[in-house]
Parts: structure tokens; C-alpha cells; sequence
């Protein structure tokens, strides 16, 4: 069959909606603070809206947290940390975070609804990839509880008592879970604070938490923007701060806590290189070009955003790349057929725009995929840019969307000069069946992960973290421990 | 008859495993602690710490490219030059410190015993710190601790030898190539025995070391944005301020007074990153 008949008869499929019903969500109109084991209004009654950003609907208010919202909270974790977590034994923790893990599974079809309702993510990645591996991460977490002196940081190594953690909104419940478990494992007690676009699942898990039986206090989540954020890091009380963000953002918290004893992990952006041999089977290497730069509308730091093909076979890659993202799927994202979601938020599609314009003026070779576009709501179409240069913005700057910079090498030496040609540092793939060179190249990555013949794979037992400025600390494994550990 | 003239020394820097001056021509005077004149010691500038930076890039590329088996055999030799030059390390020491001669020949022992505590790190740290991971998939997965790149270190003040040891060999065995801020009124000992590892085949810039005040080129070396690391051991009273330098290029930062900084891996820990690599299984 030649490509174009192929081409053809995949057009001539037709799908019919197959939607999910969001009434499974079950979502209050408003939302207050989870402080103290209950939910309260901020002292300044402040609410704001959080949107379903396919259709710009306002799915239900929350709180706005302000600085003595937040010093309350952290009292409430300081209090359960002196008064309860730090005389919980290790075993007794280890089944609350095994309750968690279940309750989660109990409610996944509700969680998977919330979270695309609230972040735009299809809902077979919600379903398939987001809420299972929340769970997961609990799992695993809870049986660390009571088996931390086998953790190799010597016998009995302490908690550092009140973490302060800031997630992003590119996976609210997932980087939730990342961080509450291996904090609560280690025996601390957590205020977390979930970003601004994308509050609800972590409304939802705190139901869960109360549900679990979990004392009041252990987990605080107080909601708001960038400047509860902001509070959250000044405070004096919190003895660590977990943040996951831009690495601009990170900057400024190193900054901020440098003069302080609070300690810090940072998991910051990225520029991923997918790095592809001429030797690789290609079948497989376009869909993992396509899981790794459209998996969650490229709203995700260890993105493989730069793809490096081998130049013999830069043609044959990139025609079959663009027909792939022709057939990708972009809509409702409550269907279960969507390949691509919406964009999460009109600021984060302002930016992608503006740098994909810039791509173009830099003069970089712009293919936009062929679909419709819903009339509401915030939408990107999948975009590969050929004949990108390493200068160009669009190979420097993370976009953190669905816009992939094509680029071409000719030696493993080049590919991997290229790949480490970043300020950051947290992902790279490599496609080849060649092992040997595989692990050549994976030797002289400067990253902190890196995918063989895969990507964008998670697994609570792997670390994840970067190195320079995707920045520092790992969560994930026996190496996720040690943020939440006085060692 | 008049007594033999001593040949006196010269103290030079040491940057990419050559002796140099300052570029700057600039040199300090550095005396005992009752004041007596010692030497004057090149007195390295912003050139001279940028110059290291750019060495030890190159130097720990070498360094990380060899085995790790190697770099132990390496490290172990540094500490066997120590050793065969002990009762030099202790007249440096002696007069830097104003030990008496047991104390001095004690902590030069203590140092030398730590330098070859290291060479045996190099290759335990993969098993201890690293492992494979079992992934719920058909993948084998493992993580590595490799090394941050190049780390800068302000050697400790006071301790100017046992202390030098213990913030350059940590970074050292993992795979890091160093620039070392020598105690700025105790130099001596650092250089001697930075000196000897020209003959124990330590790749060049693997182990840069500067002379002179630290509050003039502390700042450079946080600042630079081609450090990876810094370990402010020798800066307690301006650690805050270089810490909020390292934020601008994130760098991984090693201080005492952090809660847990006692335990004895963990200056080695801050200066390893963990790299994992997902591969497939399959047929």
C-alpha cells in the first residue's frame, strides 16, 4: 500500500463522540480551605473561579488563601506534626497511605472526570495514566513508612517536620501525589498549595483524606495564586519547600530561601532532545514522537520537545511525522476517542503562540495539523517546526505545549553536543536498536532522565528530577525519600 | 662561616595542572599566627578563577571518562605523594595553624587517612546510591549517580588542611572536577597539596586551586554560570549572600549549617545527580 492510499483510507474513518459524563464529577459550587482536617472560608472571603478551559465554563469557585490563611495552615501542620504525625509509628503511617492509595482507586472515574474538566487533559490520559499513577505513588510510598533505616541514610534518619509543597497545573493530582506521599512517609506533615487553573483534584483528594481517617492537620491545602505561593515560601514555620514549576519561578525561591535553614527541592522546565538513530524502527519511533511532545498537550517539563533525527533519515521521519499528526484527534476532551486536549489556561496558549509566531519569524518551517478547532475554549493544534536552528527560540525556550522543533545531526558525538546544547537538563530520548550506543549516548546525556526506545514513562519507583537548571533533588524511588529527610 | 641560605618557596596556583602566578601580578603576604613573615602568595583574580572554571570543564570530562576503578587507583596515589611529603605537609601546617609538632603530624595523618577513605568511594558510590528500579511495565530501569560537573568549593578557613581534604576529595571521588578557594590566611597547605597531584597523574584541571581573599573571589565563583555546585564551608559569615548568587544558575549548594549536613555522606550526595534510564524489553 503506498502512503497516500494509507493516508486516505485512515481519512475516510469516521469516529462518533463517545463522551464521558461529567456529571460523574459530582463538584460543589464553591470550595474552601482544607485546613485543620476541615474545610473554612479564607479570613477575606475571597473566591475565584476555576474553568473548564475547553469551554471557558466556570466549573466552581474556590478560595483565594492570603498570608494569614496561609500561617494558619501551617500552624495546623506544625501542630499535627508535634502533637501526632512524629508519635505515629511508622507501620500506623504506612496504612494511612495504603488507605489513600485505595480510596483513590475507589473514586478514579470521579478523579479522572475533575481533572480533565479542570485542566483540559483527555480523559483517557486522566484515566489510563493520571489517576492510576497517583495511586501508585501512595502505594509505594506506604510501605516506606516503617522501612526507612533500610533506606540507606543510616538508622532512624529524621523528617524535617512541616513541608511546604507548590505543584503545577499540568498533572494537579499526580504531582499531589508525588509529593504528600513521600513527605507523609518520611513522617512529616504537609501544607500543600495546588496551582491556580487546576484546584479540584486536590479538593478531591482532601474528601479522601478525611475519608482515610488521616488527623487533622497532616495535610493542609490551601488554594490560590501566585501569591499564596509566595506566602507559603516566606514562612517562617515551614521547614522545607517542594516546588514544581517554571524554572524562573524556581530562581526565585532559591533566592528567596538562600539566607534561610528551610531546605528546597526544585523540579523545574526542560527542553527534552528525542534523539532518533537511523537504526531505529520507525513505526515505533513516531508514536513515540507523538507521546512525546502531544502526551497532555505538550503541557509537561520533561516534554521531548527538540526532536534530533539522524539526517538519513530526517526525511523519511518527518514526512511520516506529519502524517501521523494529521490524524491526531484534538477536541472535547471528555471523549474518550481525544487524542489532544485544550490548552489549560489563555495565558499558557498566549505564550505558545507567541513563540510558535516567533518560530516562523526566526524562519523556521511551520506545519500546523489539519483539524478543527472547537469555537470555545483555549485550543492549540499540534505544530512541528522543520529546519529549526539551535539559535532559534523554539529550540532554547520551554513552550510547554503542543509544538515540536525539528532539528538534524549526523554523528552520535553531534546528536549528543546538540542534546546537552541547554541550560536545562531532565529528559532525553534515544531511538536506536542498537544497545551500545544507546547507552554511549544515555552516558553523555546531561539529564536527569532518559528513555531508550520509549517516553513520557512514569513509575512511582524511578526517580524524576533534572540536573543544572531543570533543577535539583528527585522525587520517585528510595531517592524520593531523601527530600523529606534530615540527611 | 656563615649557615646555608634556605631556597625559599614559591606559591603559585594551581590551575589545570600547571603552577602559575596570578595573571593579575598581584601576590598577598601570608604569615604564622604570631605574625611572622611566611610568603607572599599569588593573590588569583577574577581572570584566574574564570580561567579554573574553563580547566576543570575540560579536566572533568578526562576525569569522568575514566573508570572509576581509576580514579580510586588516582585518589589513592594523591594520598601516597602526601604521605612520602608528610613532614613538609607538617611544617606548612605547623606554621599555618601554629600546631605543635604531634598535633600537626596528627591532623596530617587524619588528612591523608581521608583522601584514601575517598579513593575507596569511587567506585562503591553506583551500588550504594544507585540500583535498578522495578518499573510496573517492560522496561529495565536503572539510576546512576553521576556527577553535577564542576563544583566550587571555599575551603575552610581555620582547618586549612583536614578541612581543604574533606571539601575537595568528596566532590572529587563522584566524578566532579573542583575549583578551590584555598583558606585565604592559611593557604600553604592546600597548595602543597594541591602541588602533588602533578605527580599522581590526576588529569590536568581536575583540582584547581586559588590563593586570596575569599570575599574578592567567592562571589565570581557563585556567580559563575558555568559551576555546577558550591560548598560554602570557608564562608560562614557571607554563606547567605553567595547562596542567593547560586540561585541565579540553580546550583546545587553544600552548607554546614543545613540540618542533616552532618551526615557523612552527604556533602558526597549534593554533588552527584541521579540519572535514570528507562530502556525496553522486549524481543
Amino acid at each position: 500500500m503506498t502512503d497516500d492510499a494509507l493516508t486516505s483510507d485512515l481519512g475516510a474513518l469516521a469516529y462518533d463522540p463517545a463522551p464521558e459524563s461529567s456529571s460523574i464529577a459530582r463538584l460543589r459550587e464553591s470550595y474552601g480551605l482544607f485546613i485543620d482536617g476541615d474545610f473554612s472560608a479564607p479570613e477575606s472571603h475571597e473566591q475565584f473561579a476555576t474553568l473548564n478551559p475547553a469551554t471557558e465554563e466556570v466549573l466552581a469557585t474556590v478560595a483565594q488563601a492570603g498570608a494569614r490563611d496561609v500561617d494558619r495552615a501551617v500552624a495546623s501542620a506544625r501542630r499535627a506534626y508535634d502533637r501526632t504525625w512524629s508519635k505515629t509509628s511508622g507501620a500506623e503511617r504506612a496504612k494511612y497511605l495504603f488507605r489513600i492509595a485505595r480510596l483513590i482507586q475507589e473514586r478514579s472515574r470521579e478523579l479522572a472526570v475533575v481533572e480533565t474538566l479542570d485542566n483540559g487533559k483527555p480523559i483517557r490520559e486522566s484515566r489510563d495514566v493520571d489517576v492510576p499513577l497517583a495511586a501508585a505513588y501512595f502505594f509505594y510510598y506506604a510501605g516506606w513508612a516503617d522501612k526507612l533505616d533500610y533506606a540507606g541514610f543510616g538508622a532512624n534518619p529524621a523528617p524535617v517536620g512541616v513541608a511546604g509543597q507548590i505543584i503545577p497545573w499540568n498533572f494537579p493530582l499526580l504531582m499531589a501525589a508525588w509529593k504528600l506521599a513521600p513527605a507523609l512517609a518520611a513522617g512529616n506533615t504537609c501544607v500543600l498549595k495546588p496551582a491556580e487553573t487546576t484546584p479540584l483534584t486536590a479538593l478531591v483528594l482532601a474528601e479522601i483524606l478525611q475519608q482515610a481517617g488521616l488527623p487533622e492537620g497532616v495535610v493542609n491545602i490551601v488554594t490560590g495564586d501566585g501569591a499564596t505561593g509566595e506566602a507559603l515560601v516566606a514562612h517562617e514555620g515551614v521547614d522545607k519547600i517542594a516546588f514544581t514549576g517554571s524554572t524562573e519561578v524556581g530562581r526565585l525561591i532559591q533566592e528567596r530561601l538562600a539566607a534561610t535553614p528551610t531546605r528546597l527541592t526544585l523540579e523545574l522546565g526542560g527542553k527534552g532532545a528525542n534523539i532518533v538513530f537511523e537504526d531505529a524502527p520507525i513505526d515505533e519511533v513516531i508514536e513515540g514522537i507523538i507521546d512525546g511532545i502531544f502526551f497532555n498537550q505538550g503541557h509537561v517539563c520533561c516534554a521531548g520537545s527538540r526532536l534530533l533525527v539522524q539526517e538519513s533519515v530526517a526525511d523519511e521521519v518527518l514526512r511520516r511525522l506529519l502524517r501521523r499528526v494529521d490524524q491526531l484527534r484534538v477536541g472535547d476532551p471528555l471523549d474518550k476517542n481525544t487524542d489532544v486536549g485544550a490548552i489549560n489556561s489563555a495565558a499558557q496558549l498566549a505564550r505558545i503562540t507567541e513563540l510558535a509566531d516567533a518560530g516562523e519569524r526566526e524562519g523556521a518551517v511551520r506545519y500546523t495539523g489539519a483539524c478543527a478547532l472547537p469555537d470555545r475554549g483555549y485550543w492549540f493544534a499540534p505544530t512541528v517546526f522543520a529546519d529549526v536552528a539551535q539559535s532559534h527560540r523554539i529550540a532554547r525556550e520551554e513552550i510547554f505545549g503542543p509544538v515540536l522543533s525539528v532539528l538534524t545531526f549526523r554523528t552520535p558525538e553531534e546528536a549528543v553536543a546538540k542534546a546537552n546544547n541547554s541550560n536545562y537538563g531532565l529528559a532525553c530520548g534515544v531511538w536506536s536498536e542498537k544497545g551500545s550506543r544507546t547507552l554511549w549516548v544515555a552516558q553523555r546525556l546531561r539529564a536527569g532522565v532518559i528513555w531508550a526506545n520509549t517516553y513520557n514513562k512514569f513509575d512511582p519507583t524511578s526517580p524524576f528530577g533534572g540536573v543544572r537548571e531543570s533543577g535539583f533533588g528527585r522525587e520517585g524511588g528510595r531517592h524520593g525519600l531523601e527530600a523529606y529527610l534530615n540527611v | 662561616m656563615s649557615e646555608r641560605l634556605d631556597v625559599k618557596k614559591t606559591y603559585k596556583l594551581v590551575v589545570n595542572g600547571a603552577f602559575a602566578r596570578s595573571e593579575s601580578g598581584r601576590s598577598y603576604e601570608v604569615t604564622t599566627s604570631t605574625g611572622a613573615f611566611v610568603a607572599n602568595v599569588a593573590q588569583a583574580s577574577r581572570k584566574d578563577l574564570r580561567d579554573a572554571v574553563v580547566a576543570a570543564r575540560a579536566g572533568q570530562a578526562k576525569w569522568w571518562a575514566s573508570t572509576a576503578y581509576n580514579r580510586g587507583q588516582v585518589l589513592y596515589r594523591w594520598a601516597e605523594m602526601a604521605e612520602a611529603r608528610a613532614a613538609e605537609l607538617v611544617e606548612h601546617l605547623q606554621l599555618a595553624e601554629g600546631l605543635k609538632k604531634r598535633e600537626a603530624q596528627a591532623s596530617v595523618s587524619r588528612a591523608i587517612d581521608r583522601i584514601v577513605w575517598y579513593a575507596g568511594w569511587t567506585d562503591k558510590v553506583t551500588q550504594v546510591l544507585g540500583g535498578a528500579n522495578p518499573v510496573a511495565g517492560p522496561f529495565f530501569n536503572f539510576s546512576l549517580p553521576v556527577p553535577s560537573g564542576v563544583v566550587g568549593v571555599v575551603a575552610p578557613q581555620e582547618s586549612s588542611l583536614e578541612g581543604f581534604v574533606e571539601v575537595v576529595a568528596a566532590p572529587l571521588c563522584v566524578g566532579n572536577a573542583v575549583v578551590a578557594l584555598a583558606s585565604e590566611r592559611r593557604p600553604t597547605p592546600a597548595v602543597v597539596l594541591a602541588e602533588m597531584t602533578a605527580t599522581a597523574d590526576f588529569p590536568g584541571g581536575v583540582l584547581n586551586v586559588l590563593t586570596g581573599l575569599t570575599a574578592e573571589l567567592a562571589p565570581h565563583l557563585a556567580s559563575h554560570e558555568d559551576v555546577d555546585g558550591l560548598d560554602l564551608s570557608g564562608c560562614a559569615d557571607r554563606g547567605d549572600e553567595l547562596a542567593r548568587l547560586a540561585a541565579a544558575s540553580i546550583k546545587r549548594v553544600y552548607r554546614e549549617r543545613d540540618k542533616g549536613a552532618e551526615n557523612p555522606l552527604r556533602r558526597l550526595r549534593t554533588f552527584v545527580e541521579t540519572s535514570t534510564v528507562w530502556h525496553t524489553i522486549g524481543q
